[in-house]
């Protein structure tokens, strides 16, 4: 029983070491950001605000214009996701319910290209977007977006198809339906949780691509959240209140889809299938 | 099971066996976006490498034989950085590995409150580089940061440390910041394999009256072989490849002392406009990933089964 009770007040010490390294950075920046530039810079640290104040928040989302980074990145985030749900029902359920010639060989192929590192890829698709105009443009980064996002999604879709009883699909063409009747009024319908975890993972995945965006980029008017946070890093005179309260808005979105994909992470996914 | 349902539907859609047109079908936007955005770029890559290119410069331009290797391979840059992925990548692996291990193993255990801390401890996955880059920006900052503040307060430092401009501690700064963010994905993996272990095992062990200790060395251990590798390599990769958080940190600075081979190559695209030197630095690291995956998979005997599928 002595044994026992020490055993949990390690576990206890560790745990709690463990979430204050976790908390400790976001803690800082809330408090980071609730305090006047004056504040900030003094040279004894408070840990708290003296007078805690949201001018920092009003300030990055007029002035610095996260209003209209938050609003861009949503725009290309979505309209990728969308695309990479679509891709992934498609090929989640070719690969869940048919057997083909080259299934192993794409299947290494969409396992493989997750490997391709964004550096090197970053100089041959600015020349191929150059050429079709497409550099500074949102549609240049969907398209980075979706091909860099797909494939995790679609081996993590085939898994919720495997899911979906077959037999199902055989009431319905019993019913009358053909094969795509069957699929969207059967299938569908049963897939949305999965979805649902499909769309927020890349939806994560899309919301903090950064190096394509910084890349393709070139008018402040389009930036998205990370280009935005990190241009405002490197300007003279750097505002730290406003960028703690950038940093704050950018996570709302990770943090919410988080909350909601947590219970997923470790029970629904096999080991090796959760992207870093 | 799977595949008497897949036989019942094919002899049920179809009537009899045939070669199904609909699987190309539904695979073919995939593998138009793969070929168009990923492969037919890369290939070009290594054309790019043989060639003087810069778009700023473009009077330049054009072939020049063995040269950007030369560039390479004459000058310490190269070098430099592969010294600098080689720290960088070992210490990410090494210990988010272990510090992992641990977390995985303490959110393993039933107690009250566990879903929280999961939550908690779990949340760095899903931030971004650059985010994880601000945020450690205001701890680590030499005249107001916290950090300073901290270890003065506690007597273990007297004078300012310049945690992001001191070519003596940058990088680990810099790997303190990445391992904030990435020990989620190793303890996420590594607790996913331990919830499918067998849980008789345990029972058993703890009737003989086995030590913590040799649970774990006996027992978790070798059960968790195949994740820790699969996990690892993954990881080894990943962080080869990473680049965000460097770059968003201290850009590669200072003096170098920060610049990953990728953040090399990424740098020659974002701020040199060398095309020609950074596609050759691509070839060379992209041989260099696939030895080191080969020998890893190699000595480790993975993926002889079809552990992929």
């Amino acid at each position: 029983m002595k044994e026992k009770k020490s055993a949990a007040l390690v576990r206890w010490i560790l745990v709690l070491i463990a979430s204050v390294f976790v908390m400790f950075p976001l803690y800082w920046a809330v408090n980071t950001s609730l305090k006047q530039q004056s504040e900030i810079l003094s040279k004894s640290v408070t840990y708290l605000p003296r007078i805690p104040v949201l001018s920092n928040f009003i300030d990055a989302w007029t002035n610095v214009g996260f209003d209209q980074y938050f609003f861009n990145s949503i725009k290309v985030s979505l309209l990728s996701v969308i695309f990479i749900v679509m891709l992934s029902i498609m090929v989640g359920y070719a690969l869940s319910r048919y057997k083909f010639k080259g299934k192993n060989i794409f299947l290494g192929l969409l396992l493989a290209i997750q490997f391709i590192p964004a550096a090197v890829m970053l100089i041959p698709l600015f020349n191929i977007f150059n050429g079709i105009h497409l550099i500074g443009t949102h549609m240049s980064l969907i398209v980075v977006n979706v091909t860099f996002q797909f494939p995790f999604c679609c081996i993590l879709m085939r898994g919720f198809v495997d899911n979906v009883p077959v037999a199902l699909e055989e009431a319905a063409r019993i019913d009358g339906c053909n094969r795509f009747q069957g699929v969207l009024k059967v299938v569908l319908p049963m897939l949305v949780p999965g979805i649902v975890t499909v769309a927020a993972f890349a939806l994560i995945g899309c919301w903090n691509e950064f190096m394509f965006a910084l890349m393709f980029l070139n008018d402040p008017a389009k930036y998205t959240i990370p280009i935005g946070l990190n241009m405002m890093q490197g300007e003279y005179g750097v505002h730290y209140g406003a960028i703690a309260a950038g940093a704050i808005i950018s996570m709302s979105v990770p943090v919410v889809l988080f909350a909601y994909l947590q219970k997923y992470l470790v029970t629904g996914l096999s080991a090796g299938a959760v992207k870093g | 099971m799977q595949n008497a349902d897949e036989i019942a539907l094919h002899t049920l859609t179809t009537g009899r066996k045939r070669v199904a047109k609909t699987p190309y079908i539904l695979i073919f936007p995939a593998i138009v976006l793969i070929a168009g955005i990923m492969i037919y770029p890369l290939g070009t890559v290594f054309y790019l490498a043989f060639q003087n290119y810069n778009p700023t410069m473009p009077f330049a331009n054009g072939f020049c034989g063995l040269d950007n290797f030369k560039k390479i391979f004459t000058t310490n840059e190269f070098y430099e950085a592969l010294l600098v992925s080689a720290k960088w990548v070992v210490a990410e692996v090494v210990l988010q590995l272990v510090l992992g291990m641990i977390v995985a193993l303490l959110l393993n255990q039933k107690f009250r409150g566990r879903g929280f801390f999961r939550a908690i401890i779990f949340a760095p996955w899903a931030m971004s580089g650059v985010l994880t880059a601000v945020l450690f920006s205001l701890i680590f900052n030499q005249n107001f940061g916290v950090l300073n503040d901290i270890l003065k307060k506690a007597g273990w430092i007297s004078q300012n440390i310049a945690w992001l401009a001191n070519t003596k501690v940058v990088l680990n700064s810099v790997i303190i910041a990445e391992l904030w963010k990435g020990i989620p994905f190793f303890a996420i993996s590594l607790l996913a394999a331990m919830q499918g272990f067998p849980q008789d095992i345990y029972e058993a062990a703890r009737v003989d009256g086995c030590s913590r200790v040799k649970v774990f060395r006996h027992i978790t251990l070798p059960l968790l072989k195949e994740t820790i590798i699969l996990t690892t390599l993954l990881r080894t990769i990943w962080e080869f490849n990473s680049v965000d958080l460097i770059y968003a940190l201290t850009g590669g600075g200072p003096v170098g002392k920060t610049t990953t081979l990728s953040l090399l190559i990424a740098n020659q695209a974002l701020r040199t406009n060398n095309y020609g030197y950074g596609s050759a630095i691509s070839v060379i690291s992209f041989f260099l990933l696939a030895v080191v995956a080969v020998i890893y998979i190699g000595a480790t005997g993975f993926g002889r089964e079809s552990d992929l599928q």
